[in-house]
């Protein structure tokens, strides 16, 4: 056992990560950690919410143990298996086991990519039992008041195969996630990338712009983090209008149309 | 001479002269004095445009030649196909006028050589339009620039400077100019009323565009400091960076921020008959204030409907999810703050008895168009509607039934156009074909049943076929990784370390799922030739089909085509990709009634594009068919095949794979050149069709 907490130290989040609240968000996901409710975060890609649970693990003083979830991600990498080391057959705790055992917090980045049966995990920790079944030990490992499980989904994308199921979202308290306001959001690209106030407002007005175009040629308007990508070229001396466009344009879109339409629009801006 | 009297026989035939007045000595005397290479290649343009209009090829056979001498040949070519273009579009008197007006068409090539073409440009430049904010705005050609508030209008070229790109710049200066006027209120104050009044309304109105004009140019500075760089350099190259001391006065005084179309009306009013506009910028739109108060007046009706019933079905479905409050009264109001970086914007809340309400997606943009129009959300809009207050059609955008379409005057409202390749003028003809998707009348019978009862024994056999081939998840042994230990490896890797032999790291057993990830598209015959039992044939046919997919888990989707001239090009849904198998969809199954002709390259083209829509490593498309493609409008023969032809080369280049099941017995002769050699399925008996089907599918796939 002793191993495994050595192990789970190095998940702790030591200084404070720079994150912007833009709501009550901190507040309830304080108050659904100390009922032991797990959290859903909803919202599109890059609008802070990986950010945020760094921010949580700090306040609440728990290591953050983060999946990214994938369509070959099975059970076992969620839960652990047998490896065989110098002739034995040892068992090796996953990364879900290790934050139920170590109280720490378990975020799966990314659910829906998940394949299904990794769900029948997650869901008797999802709900009042909070217990991991481990089926290949035969045992189940309670979870204790200080383990949260966070998942996160993307409702953007529309797709039937991609949908989160009614019983396993009705298991969580659900935070929405946008990007943030203006303001806030020139704010963190300022703070993230050390551009000056007026560049980064002008990469807002920019990202609006692409947002504007969601759905009418574009899949997906640019994110928070992608402007921070912008703006973290355009301190380093990187013209504005190439740093849309490669930072933020190309990761948009591939359509040779759109691509020139955008850069017409940052070459207004810039 | 010999060579003359030769020419103007072949030209007697192309032209049909027999029946006609014409007369082809001097157009083949002129054609005589070329090298045989060039005789050739204009004869053979006089055919290929006699193809499509014996007249317009005559027209073309006696200007050939000059124009030969005038333009690069590319450029003839050019010249004929735009002719052709225009007759499609417009017949024959526009066609002809294209041909005569030989001198235009050099003239504005050499324009089009340096300017810029809004047909060209168009999907660039509405990226740029709809990225700038606001109200989704349209662009249209027209011969003045102009908007009316929800389309821009634009000339359909522009060649004012030397060279392409700052020709595209002053597409794009000319977009923001007029975004510009919608975006920052131009249009708040009621123009059309404010000019009743004046002696020469015309003269005000350019007095006062001019000045908006400049009011308009700082808000744009602040805002888009980019595009004010771009704009005085085209300035600068026009002549027209530098305004005459006067206007740089009133210039400054129209700068600062917080300035309205107010303000500029009153300017205007006060200047009036003493000053003159200055000549307006190459990039300056007119002012319309009639279409525009048309065009307001129209939005401002639907969009107050649109307003209050949205508050109204939010406000029923706060009360379905929060029990209790049913008959409460409910109070929407609004709060508006200042952005403090842009003065231009405020911000509009919705508030719900005194706290702010996050509203839906299409009630933000609703929100933002309204407010770009009166400034704010006016308080009557804060009523929610009353029942049955509207008619509901103020509010829903009208979408035409396709069948009323056809019961009227024939319009292309609500169609896809597709092109289609016309091979012997060797091009395309542009929005040939009027696609539309119609229903079929759902027939709930007992057919499927019925034809699965038929089959019984077949449909085993599929279904357990189909169920093997289905993505399975196989068990690999032996692997470095895995979920699970490898015993037998285990017991194995143990004795041989206990040997001494080096261990084995191949210990564990793995799940391994094959994905097949496929899409395939139904491309069903509904000509009129299918009539009796091969309708009934291909019915079955997709009953077991369904039967067979259902139980592997591809991705399927069913259309029927069917045609009577380019102008009714028809598919019909019998099943989408992502609807159920379910009773409906068999009904429509059963519903499938022969309609009319078989033209192929709209149906290939369309369904192209919907497979394209869905996410699968590989696409298929299956026509089940049983003739050559053939429709009413000389569709037919060499024509149709070759537009075929090139539908599923167009197809293939997308990625998708086409393939063929037909019942033709000539098929032979024309397939291979339509699909490959390897493509298509002859089936012989009509009635083995059900049987073979899935059996072909089978073999495509695995
Ligand atoms: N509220 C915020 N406070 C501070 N930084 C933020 C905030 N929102 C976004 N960012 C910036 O945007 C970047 C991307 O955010 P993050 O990685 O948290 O996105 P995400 O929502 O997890 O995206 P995905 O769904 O793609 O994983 C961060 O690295 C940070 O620079
Ligand atoms: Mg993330």
């Amino acid at each position: 056992m002793q191993s495994e907490t050595i192990k789970t130290d190095q998940y702790r989040v030591r200084d404070e990560p720079f994150y912007q609240s833009t709501g009550d968000e901190i507040e309830i996901f304080e108050a659904a950690y100390r009922n032991a409710l797990p959290v859903l975060l909803k919202g599109p890609t890059g609008c802070g919410k990986t950010r945020f649970m760094e921010y949580m693990a700090w306040r609440l003083n728990r290591p953050l143990i983060t999946v990214s979830c994938h369509d070959d991600l099975t059970a076992s990498d969620l839960v652990g298996r047998y490896l065989v080391k110098g002739g034995e057959t040892t068992w090796i705790d996953g990364p879900l086991t290790q934050a139920v055992r170590s109280g720490g917090i378990c975020y799966l980045d990314e659910i829906v990519e998940a394949r299904k049966d990794t769900m029948v995990v997650i869901h008797p920790l999802a709900d009042n039992r909070r217990v991991l079944p481990i089926e290949k030990l035969g045992s189940l490992v309670q979870a204790g008041p200080e383990f949260c499980l966070a998942i996160s989904y993307n409702p953007g994308y529309q797709s039937v195969l991609k949908d989160l199921k009614q019983s396993t979202r009705q298991r969580f308290i659900a935070l929405e996630f946008d990007y943030p306001s203006p303001q806030l959001e020139s704010a963190i690209v300022a703070r993230e990338s050390g551009v000056d106030q007026e560049t980064a407002n002008r990469l807002v007005q920019f990202a609006a712009m692409t947002r504007n175009l969601k759905g009418s040629g574009l899949e997906e308007g640019a994110s928070t983090r992608l402007l921070v990508h912008a703006a973290k070229l355009i301190a380093t001396g990187v013209n504005p209008v190439s740093a849309c466009r490669d930072a933020i344009a190309q990761a948009l879109t591939d359509d040779r149309e759109m691509l020139v339409a955008v850069e017409e629009l940052s070459s207004s801006l810039f | 001479m010999d060579d003359t009297r030769s020419l103007e026989a072949r030209l007697d035939v192309i032209l049909q002269v027999e029946f006609s007045f014409r007369n082809t000595s001097e157009a083949a005397a002129s054609i005589a004095t070329l090298a045989a290479r060039d005789q050739a290649y204009v004869i053979d343009w006089v055919e290929r445009v006699a193809s499509t209009n014996v007249e317009l090829g005559f027209q073309y056979a006696c200007r050939a030649v000059r124009a030969l001498g005038i333009m690069e040949p590319n450029q003839v070519d050019s010249w004929a196909l735009y002719a052709m273009d225009c007759y499609d579009r417009e017949g024959l008197q526009s066609a002809l006028k294209v041909m005569r007006g030989l001198d235009d068409f050099v003239r504005e090539s050499r324009e089009r050589a340096i300017g810029s073409v809004l047909d060209e440009q168009k999907g660039v430049l509405l990226g740029f339009l709809q990225g700038l904010s606001g109200r989704k705005l349209k662009i249209e050609t027209s011969d003045q620039a102009y908007t009316d508030t929800e389309t821009l209008f634009l000339p359909r070229m522009l060649a004012r400077l030397s060279n392409p790109t700052d020709n595209f710049l002053l597409y794009k200066a000319m977009i923001a100019g007029l975004w510009a006027q919608t975006r920052y209120g131009t249009f708040r104050i009621r123009l059309d009323e404010q000019v009743l009044g004046e002696s020469e309304p015309e003269a005000f109105l350019e007095l006062f565009n001019a000045l908006e004009t400049l009011r308009l140019e700082a808000c744009l500075e602040r805002e888009l400091p980019g595009l004010t760089r771009q704009l005085n350099r085209l300035k600068g190259e026009l002549g027209e960076a530098r305004l005459s001391g006067e206007w740089t006065g009133i210039q400054k005084e129209l700068s600062d921020t917080g300035i309205t179309a107010r303000d500029t009306l009153t300017l205007t009013r006060r200047l009036f008959g003493s000053m003159e506009p200055y000549p307006p910028f190459a990039y300056q739109g007119m002012l319309r204030p009639d279409r525009v108060a048309e065009c307001m007046a129209a939005r401002a009706e639907r969009e107050k409907a649109r307003f209050r019933v949205a508050l109204k079905l939010l406000s029923e479905t706060l009360d379905e999810t929060r029990d209790g409050n049913a008959d409460r009264d409910r109070r929407f109001s609004k709060r508006e703050h200042e952005a403090p970086e842009q003065p231009e914007d405020r911000i509009t809340e919705i508030l719900l008895d005194g706290k702010p309400m996050p509203l839906p997606e299409e009630m933000n943009e609703l929100m933002s168009s309204i407010i770009m129009d009166f400034g704010e959300i006016p308080d009557e809009y804060l009523e929610p509607a009353g029942p049955g207050e509207y008619d509901p059609a103020l509010f829903n955008d009208e979408h035409e039934d396709p069948e009323s379409v056809w019961s009227g005057v024939y319009h292309e409202e609500g169609a896809h156009l597709y092109p289609e390749w016309d091979y012997r003028r060797q091009n395309y003809r542009k929005n040939w074909c009027a696609v539309r998707e119609k229903t079929v009348v759902p027939v709930h019978d007992d057919f499927c049943e019925k034809t699965l009862e038929k089959y019984q024994g077949l449909v085993k056999h599929l279904r357990k076929t189909f169920e093997a081939m289905r993505d399975e998840a196989r068990l690999l042994k032996r692997q470095t990784q895995g979920d699970d230990v490898d015993l037998d490896a285990l017991v194995e890797a143990l004795a041989d370390s206990r040997d001494g032999r080096e261990m084995s790291d191949r210990l564990f057993t793995r799940m391994h799922r094959t994905e097949r990830n496929i899409a395939v598209l139904f491309m069903v015959d509904m000509s009129g030739s299918t009539k009796g039992w091969i309708n009934d044939a291909e019915r079955e046919s997709l009953v077991l089909l369904c039967e067979a997919l259902e139980t592997l888990g591809d991705r399927y989707a069913i259309y029927g085509f069917s045609s009577i001239t380019r102008k009714r090009c028809e598919l019909y849904p019998i099943k989408g990709f992502e609807e159920p198998y379910d009773d409906e969809i068999r009904a429509r199954v059963s519903g499938i009634r022969p309609q009319d002709y078989t033209r192929m390259g709209f149906a290939i083209r369309h369904l192209t594009r919907l497979l394209n829509e869905v996410d699968a490593r590989t696409r298929i498309l299956i026509t089940l068919s049983d003739g050559k493609p053939d429709d009413y409008d000389s569709y037919r023969g060499d024509y149709g095949i070759e537009d075929t032809r090139r539908a599923l080369i167009e197809a293939r280049r997308e990625g998708i794979h086409p393939y063929c099941i037909t019942i033709d017995e000539e098929a032979r002769d024309y397939l291979p050149h339509l699909y490959g050699p390897a493509a298509f399925t002859l089936v012989s008996e009509v009635r083995e069709l059900p049987v073979k089907v899935s059996d072909i599918y089978r073999r495509l796939t695995t």
